[in-house]
C-alpha cells in the first residue's frame, strides 16, 4: 500500500495503527480537495476556527479514549463541562479571586468524576446507567444552582482565558494540544496508563497481573471529568458567560470521534492520537460543508454515516483476518 | 524428593453444595503432578484456592513447608504459585512483549517505559524457549494455539516455583502440545513443578509423574502414573465400573432417507456428498480446518454455501436458514453450547422449549404454560438432567447437564436428523456413557444420526460408519468392520485418496 521511496509516510504508519495512518491519509486528501475547491479553506482564520470549534470535543476526547480502552464509558461530560462553568461563573459573581473560582469549579468537576468512578468500580455499576443518571442528574443541579439562567458579566481577568492569544493564536488551541501531545505520551509510554488496555482486554485477567482495577477506574474518570472541566472553562471564558445548556450532546460527538480514531466500546482498543484525528475529521468536516454551502443538516446524516462506516470496515477487515488465519 | 507445596484439609462450600470436601496433597520440587476427575469433581476450586482467588473455609496450605495464605492471586503469584486458564487473557491489540511482561514492563523515572529494554528481554525469553516471535508483534496477529502457547509461557515468565495448568492442550494442535510437553519437561528439570488438570487421559500418561484423582470434592486417590491403566483412572473418578461406555450397535439399517448432494463453498468444502439411513449413526471425523462443522452448518443454512442440494425421503428440501432446517426436523447441536447452544442466563425450562416454541403456542398466541410443563418435566426425566427445580438457571448446570440440556431441547421438533457436533466436549465420564446410551435409543426409533467429532475412540465405539474428511473434501469412508485409528488418520493427514482406498480393498 505504501510506494517505495516514501520514507515519511512509512515511519509515520510503524508509530501508528492502521486506523490512525488511514485518518492522516484520508485528512491529506480531503484537505488537498478542499483547499482546491475553496480559496478560503487554507487561511489562518480558518484554520483557526476550526481547531477553536473542536477544542472542547478533543480536549475531553484525551479523557474519554482512555476511559473506553479500560472498557468504562461517560455520557456525563456534557453535563460536567457546564457544571463547571456554572459554578466557576457563580463564584466569580459572588467575588471569589479567578484562581480559586476555577479550583471550584475543576473541583465540582472532579466531585462527578469521582461519584462516577466509585459507583462504576466499588458498586459494580454498569458505566452507561450510572453516567446516564449523573449526566441528568448534574445538568438538573447546575439549573438549580443558576435557576436556570445563564451566569452574565464575567469579568474579564476571567475570560481572557478563553479570548486571549498568543502568537496571534487563541489560548484553547494551545490548551487542547498539549493535552493531546502529552496524553498521547502518556498512554503510549507509561506504565500507569498502558494498565488501561489490559483492564479493558480482560478485567480478570488484569486482576491477575496485579493491577489495582478499582483505583485505576476511578482515577479514569476522575481525569475524562477534570478534562470536561477544562474543556468547560475554556468555553465559559470565550463566551464570557456560563450558558446552563452549554454542553448537551457533546458526549456524543466525543465518543463518535473516538470511536472513528480506533477505539472500541467493548475495550482494549484505541490512542489519543486517533481519537484527536477523529475530532479533525469531524471538525473539518463540519467547515468544508459549511464553505461549500451545504445545508447544516446534512452534517449529523454524514457525520453519522461516517462513525457506521468506520466501524463496518473494522468489522470486515476483522473478518477477513479470521477467515485467513482460520484457513492457514 | 523435596516437597515444595502441601496442603492439608482444604475444604470450601458454595450455597448448596461441598465443592472441595477435606482434601491433602502434596507436591515436590520438579514433579509433574497430573489432576483429574469429572467436571464438578472439585478441580477447579482446588486450584482456584491454591492460586488465591478463593479463599478456603478450612485447612492449609504450606508452600515449601510454611504455612501461607493468599488474599489475592497477587500474594500467589509473588509467593510463587501461578496459574493459566484455558480462556486467553491476552491483550490482542498490544504486542508480544507488552503482554509477556505485563503490568511488569521495565520502566524509568516517571513509570516511562524503556521500550528497548523490554524487547531485548522478551526476545531473550522468547529464545529460550525457541520460540520465533517479534517481540513487537500484536498479539491478535497469532494464531489460536500460538496465543495459548504464549498465555503459558506469560505464567512462566515470572519464574513461580509451581505452575498450575488447567487444560492447556485443548485449542492446540498435535506439534504444538508437543512442543509444550518438551518444554514443560525442560522447565520440570529446572525445578518447577507442574499441577497438570486435564480431560484426556492419555496425556496424564504421557506428561506426568503421579495422577491424583478428585470425586466429590474428595481427594479419592494418587497414583504413580507407572502403575496405573487408563480403566483404573475411569473406575476411581466415576466410583463405579463403567462396564460398556458405548453401548452395544443396532443390527439391521433402514434404507438412505436423508442424502446430502454436491456441498461446496470455497475455503471450507468442496463437491461433499453423503447420505444417512434410517436409524444410522454415521460419524465425521477430521483435523482443525477439515471443515466438518461449516458442512453440519451450511446443511442448516448457517453457514453460506455456493452450491448443494438436500434431499430428504425423496424429495429435495430447501433450506436457506435454521428456521427451514426445524420446519424440516433437522436439528444442530453446537459444539459451543455455552456459545451458540443454550440462552445461558435463561432457565432450565425456556431453554428446553426454545427451539419448538411454535408448538407450545394456543390459537390466540399466548404460551399453553400447562402443555410447557408436562413437556419439559417428561424431557428432565428422560435425558436424567439432574437439577433441583427447572427455574433454575443454565448455567448454574454442570456441562455434563448442559449437554444434555442440549440434546432434550431439540426432541421438541421431533428431528428426523440428528447433526451433532461434539457430543461429548467437556462432559465427563459419567454424563458420556448417558449422552451415548440417548443416542442409541434415538437411533433405535429411526432418527439418523450425524456425529461430529474429534475424539475418535468415540466415533469408533458408536458409528456405523465414518466419513472422514481433509482440507473440505471427504478422503475416506469406512465401515464398521474396517476402523481403526492408523486407518482414520491417514485419511484425515489426506495421505490416502478415496482411489487407493479401493485398490486396497478391491
Amino acid at each position: 500500500m505504501v510506494k517505495k521511496g516514501s520514507l515519511i509516510l512509512r515511519s509515520f504508519r510503524s508509530i501508528t495503527g492502521f486506523r490512525e495512518f488511514a485518518l492522516i491519509i484520508v485528512l491529506l486528501v480531503f484537505g488537498f480537495v478542499m483547499s482546491l475547491t475553496s480559496p478560503v479553506f487554507l487561511t489562518k482564520q480558518n484554520i483557526e476556527a476550526i481547531l477553536l470549534a473542536l477544542s472542547v470535543e478533543a480536549t475531553i476526547a484525551v479523557g474519554m479514549v482512555n476511559l473506553l480502552i479500560s472498557g468504562g464509558l461517560d455520557l456525563s461530560v456534557g453535563s460536567t463541562l457546564a457544571f463547571t462553568g456554572v459554578v466557576t461563573g457563580l463564584a466569580l459573581n459572588a467575588g471569589v479571586p479567578v484562581v480559586f473560582s476555577i479550583l471550584l469549579g475543576l473541583l465540582a468537576a472532579l466531585g462527578v468524576g469521582l461519584a462516577n468512578g466509585l459507583l462504576v468500580a466499588k458498586m459494580r455499576i454498569n458505566p452507561f446507567i450510572v453516567t446516564l443518571g449523573t449526566n441528568m442528574a448534574v445538568r438538573g443541579l447546575l439549573l438549580v444552582l443558576a435557576q436556570g439562567r445563564a451566569v452574565l458579566n464575567l469579568p474579564a481577568e476571567f475570560t481572557i482565558i478563553g479570548q486571549g492569544r498568543l502568537f496571534g493564536i487563541q489560548y484553547p488551541i494551545y490548551v487542547m494540544l498539549a493535552l493531546v501531545i502529552i496524553g498521547d505520551f502518556l498512554l503510549r509510554n507509561t506504565r500507569f496508563f498502558r494498565q488501561n488496555y489490559y483492564i479493558g482486554s480482560n478485567e480478570k485477567a488484569a486482576r491477575f497481573s496485579g493491577i489495582n482495577v478499582d483505583m485505576v477506574k476511578v482515577i479514569n474518570y476522575c481525569i475524562v471529568a477534570l478534562l470536561a472541566g477544562v474543556a468547560g472553562l475554556m468555553i465559559t471564558a470565550r463566551f464570557g458567560s456560563a450558558s446552563v445548556t452549554v454542553g448537551s450532546g457533546t458526549e456524543l460527538r466525543v465518543i463518535t470521534a473516538t470511536i472513528i480514531g480506533g477505539a472500541s466500546l467493548s475495550g482494549g482498543e484505541g490512542s489519543v492520537l486517533g481519537a484527536f484525528l477523529g475530532a479533525l475529521f469531524m471538525g473539518i468536516l463540519a467547515n468544508a460543508l459549511n464553505l461549500l454551502g451545504v445545508d447544516v443538516y446534512w452534517q449529523n446524516l454524514i457525520t453519522g454515516l461516517i462513525l457506521i462506516g468506520a466501524v463496518v470496515i473494522d468489522v470486515v477487515n476483522e473478518r477477513r483476518k479470521n477467515q485467513a488465519t482460520a484457513k492457514s | 524428593m523435596e516437597e515444595v507445596l502441601r496442603a492439608e484439609h482444604l475444604s470450601k462450600r458454595f450455597p448448596g453444595v461441598l465443592a472441595v470436601d477435606d482434601v491433602s496433597f502434596s507436591l515436590d520440587r520438579g514433579e509433574i503432578l497430573a489432576l483429574v476427575g469429572e467436571n464438578g469433581a472439585g478441580k477447579s476450586t482446588l486450584s482456584l484456592m491454591l492460586s488465591g482467588i478463593h479463599k478456603p473455609d478450612a485447612g492449609t496450605i504450606f508452600l515449601e513447608g510454611k504455612p501461607v495464605v493468599f488474599n489475592a492471586p497477587v500474594d500467589a503469584i509473588h509467593a510463587g504459585i501461578a496459574i493459566v486458564f484455558q480462556e486467553l487473557s491476552l491483550v490482542g491489540s498490544l504486542s508480544v512483549a507488552e503482554n509477556i511482561f505485563a503490568n511488569r514492563q521495565p520502566a524509568g523515572p516517571g513509570g516511562i517505559i524503556r521500550w528497548d529494554e523490554l524487547h531485548r528481554q522478551t526476545s531473550e525469553f522468547l529464545r529460550r524457549f525457541n520460540l520465533h516471535l517479534n517481540p513487537r508483534q500484536l498479539v491478535k496477529q497469532l494464531s489460536m494455539g500460538q496465543q495459548q502457547i504464549l498465555e503459558i509461557l506469560k505464567a512462566i515468565s515470572i519464574n513461580p516455583k509451581v505452575l498450575i495448568l488447567d487444560e492447556p492442550t485443548s485449542s492446540l494442535t498435535e506439534s504444538e502440545a508437543n512442543y509444550l510437553f518438551e518444554n514443560i519437561r525442560k522447565l520440570q528439570k529446572q525445578g518447577m513443578s507442574f499441577i497438570y488438570i486435564t480431560h484426556k487421559l492419555s496425556e496424564v500418561f504421557q506428561i506426568a509423574d503421579r495422577v491424583m484423582v478428585m470425586r466429590d470434592g474428595k481427594h479419592v486417590g494418587t497414583r504413580q502414573v507407572s502403575e496405573v491403566t487408563e480403566n483404573d483412572l475411569i473406575a476411581m473418578m466415576v466410583g463405579r465400573q463403567i462396564t460398556s461406555l458405548y453401548g452395544d450397535a443396532e443390527k439391521s439399517r433402514g434404507e438412505e432417507y436423508f442424502r446430502v448432494e454436491g456441498f461446496t463453498q470455497p475455503g471450507a468444502f468442496e463437491d461433499v456428498s453423503f447420505g444417512v439411513r434410517r436409524g444410522e449413526i454415521l460419524g465425521f471425523f477430521g483435523l482443525i480446518g477439515a471443515g466438518r462443522s461449516e458442512l453440519a452448518r451450511a446443511i442448516i443454512g448457517m453457514y453460506p454455501r455456493q452450491s448443494g442440494r438436500i434431499f430428504l425421503e425423496e424429495q429435495e428440501i430447501t433450506i436457506r436458514n435454521p428456521r427451514d432446517a426445524i420446519r424440516h426436523g433437522i436439528a444442530y447441536l453446537t459444539e459451543d453450547r455455552k456459545g451458540d447452544g443454550l440462552f445461558l442466563s435463561m432457565s432450565i425450562r425456556e431453554n428446553l422449549i426454545a427451539p419448538s416454541l411454535p408448538s407450545f403456542t394456543t390459537p390466540q398466541g399466548l404460551l399453553d404454560f400447562r402443555r410447557v410443563e408436562t413437556f419439559t418435566e417428561n424431557l428432565t426425566q428422560a435425558f436424567a438432567i439432574v437439577t433441583p427445580s427447572l427455574t433454575k438457571k443454565v448455567s448454574n448446570l454442570s456441562g455434563g447437564n448442559q449437554q444434555k440440556c442440549l440434546i432434550a431441547m431439540w426432541m421438541g421438533i421431533n428431528p428426523r436428523v440428528i447433526l451433532f457436533d461434539e457430543p461429548t466436549r467437556g462432559v465427563d465420564v459419567g454424563a458420556r456413557a448417558e449422552i451415548y446410551h440417548k443416542l442409541r435409543e434415538l437411533a433405535h426409533t429411526g432418527v439418523g444420526i450425524v456425529m461430529i467429532s474429534s475424539d475418535l475412540p468415540e466415533l469408533i465405539g458408536m458409528c456405523d460408519r465414518i466419513i472422514v474428511m481433509h482440507q473440505g473434501r471427504i478422503t475416506g469412508e469406512l465401515a464398521r468392520g474396517e476402523f481403526s485409528e492408523e486407518r482414520i488418520m491417514t485419511f484425515a493427514a489426506g495421505l490416502h485418496s478415496q482411489v487407493s482406498l479401493e485398490v486396497n480393498h478391491g
